[in-house]
């Protein structure tokens, strides 16, 4: 039995990098989304809910649900897992509708 | 294979929406029989979800060890390479205009940010399906995923929830996910499967006639014996349980309608549940306009095709998952067909046989599948139904029953279920279910993805 997804395809990935999560770093591999670098860290959550505050992380994977949104280089709502994670993206978690900052 | 549009502006003879299986095919046998092509699709690299597979940066040296028929694909994409199919990659269609000819609007780059306008004679619509998902008790919790999700994680990222993963819900895409999660190293304690796969027993006959399909099928079920995946018929996930994240989940059996069995709870502890109800065709593009749709064997809303995989509206063709959900070796098989049908060409009738016998297997899979009335049983009155608006079941219990609300449409605007970020893609087949609507009607969705507003002012 093979032990992880990287050793059952044989990967012998480019060189990796970090993103930043939260002021943390978080390692990324050339060409895995940001939910992606996520998951490979064992974070599952990067949003809390509008009404009630509750946390959420990816749910689809495909870019159908919505709940992979987070604040991405100072954007809000960005979905994490069709985004690449790439040298120095800074991702944040996003509260509620990520615009605290216009005041809405 | 061009990868820009092309300089004349002399629109394309058709225009293929979507990169997986049947749009593939499509493209380049109607390119191989003289048609200027383009092939418009979402993601980075052609294979739609089935065929999802690690960047090249990953640098996986067996990509096939995480797909059943890879050698179809690649045999796919290697005819696109020597074609003239221009192939436009992160190109997401939100919406199709009809007139003297197609335009198609889209947006490019994974963020969106930019736009354009393509011109076609003709349009095939070959973009797929998404997951059926039925709410329970902490669905919401981060580690819930669903199935096709931690199958398109672990086969575009090289990712996995979890270390122990349920794997819960209906239909085929669940073997297939468990397997894939095992191989890929997760320890799955239980399929949990509600429906009953002694459906298929009534047809014997239509799986005689698909012997490929048997051999998949024993594929996955020898990774499941290595891998001590235990399947539960009949059952399925009621609660998950945790605070932060998925901690366990509480499995039951359930009767022929789908009720959970009072006495039958068992816990599994795990870090993630992979959940899914089968597969909803993505259609809106052509419902938007009015196309007919068809009900499906297990209760989804298809595109009606004639025999030449023509849609009702005239120069819209359909194939694959948007003609009701059967797998890749339909969708390849569709796609070909409406092509050669398109360009003019004869449909050999051996095709015709294959595109005919995986129909019938797919409609014998999805009426073994398809969800009993009775899941409702398993919501509590705080369980989130919208996840997207956070409406709980009491909401939509109460605007059916004391607001009286009779459809979808009426819930949807009395309680914001289906109204926020992804339209309803998640909740829509619960809501409709607990707005005990007969009346069957696709989703409407004006635009098929959020759209920057300048985009809209300029496609004006
Ligand atoms: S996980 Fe569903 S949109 Fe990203």
């Amino acid at each position: 039995m093979r032990r992880t997804p990287a050793e059952l395809v044989g990967a012998r990935p480019e060189p990796g990098h970090t993103i930043d999560f939260d002021g943390r770093p978080v390692p990324a591999l050339p060409g895995q989304s940001i939910a992606a670098a996520l998951w490979a860290e064992g974070i599952l959550a990067w949003r809390t809910t509008r009404v009630n505050g509750r946390p959420r992380g990816a749910f689809c994977g495909i870019g159908a649900c919505y709940d992979c949104l987070a604040t991405v280089n100072g954007i809000a709502s960005q979905r994490t897992c069709l985004l690449p994670a790439e040298p120095g993206t800074t991702v944040t978690t996003q509260e509620g509708h990520g615009r605290a900052d216009l005041a809405v | 294979m061009p990868t820009s549009p092309s300089d004349t502006s002399a629109p394309y003879d058709l225009a293929v929406i979507g990169a997986g299986p049947a749009g593939l095919a499509a493209a380049v046998t109607a390119a191989e029989l003289g048609l200027r092509c383009v092939l418009l699709d979402a993601g980075p690299r052609p294979g739609g979800q089935y065929y999802r597979h690690p960047a090249p940066g990953l640098g996986a040296a067996h990509p096939e060890r995480l797909h059943h028929g890879w050698s179809a694909f690649t045999g796919l994409t290697g005819r696109l390479a020597a074609s003239t199919v221009t192939h436009l990659t992160e190109h997401h269609v939100w919406t199709a205009e009809r007139g003297e000819v197609w335009r198609l609007h889209a947006t490019v780059g994974a963020g969106a940010t930019g736009s354009a306008v393509v011109e076609a004679k003709a349009v095939l619509l070959a973009t797929g399906a998404y997951e059926r998902q039925l709410p329970f008790p902490g669905w919401t919790l981060p580690g819930v995923v669903t199935a096709g999700g931690a199958q398109a994680m672990l086969k575009a990222g090289l990712v996995l929830p979890g270390r122990r993963i349920v794997v819960a819900g209906s239909g085929p895409l669940l073997l297939a996910a468990a397997s894939s999660l095992v191989s890929a190293g997760a320890s799955v304690p239980a399929v949990v499967e509600a429906g009953n796969y002694l459906g298929y027993a009534r047809g014997l006959g239509t799986l005689a006639a698909n012997p490929a399909k048997l051999v998949e099928g024993v594929g996955h079920g020898a990774t499941l014996l290595r891998g001590k995946v235990r399947l539960r018929r009949s059952s399925a996930v009621v609660e998950a349980h945790g605070t932060d994240r998925v901690t366990g989940v509480t499995v039951a059996r359930l009767d022929a309608e789908w009720r959970p069995v009072p006495g039958t709870e068992r816990r599994i502890d795990c870090d993630a549940v992979a959940v899914g109800h089968g597969l909803l065709p993505q259609i809106e593009l052509a419902t938007e306009l009015g196309a007919e749709t068809v009900l499906t064997a297990d209760q989804t809303v298809a595109l009606k095709v004639d025999e030449g995989l023509r849609t009702s509206l005239s120069g819209l063709w359909a194939a694959g998952e948007t003609c009701g959900v059967g797998g890749a070796d339909l969708a390849i098989a569709e796609g070909e067909l409406a092509a050669r049908v398109i360009a003019g060409a004869p449909v050999p009738a051996a095709l015709r046989r294959r595109r005919d016998r995986r129909r019938a297997f797919a409609a014998l899979m999805a009426a073994a599948h398809r969800p009993g009335p009775g899941w409702t049983d398993w919501l509590r009155p705080d369980t989130d139904v919208c996840r997207c608006e956070e409406v709980p079941v009491a909401a939509v219990r109460e605007a059916v029953e004391e607001l009286g609300a009779t459809d979808p449409r009426t819930v949807k605007l009395l309680t914001r279920a289906g109204m926020g970020w992804c339209q309803g893609r998640m909740c829509g087949p619960a809501v409709a279910c607990l707005s005990g609507s007969t009346e069957l009607r696709p989703d409407s969705r004006p635009l098929s993805c959020p759209v920057p507003l300048a985009h809209l002012a300029d496609g004006s």
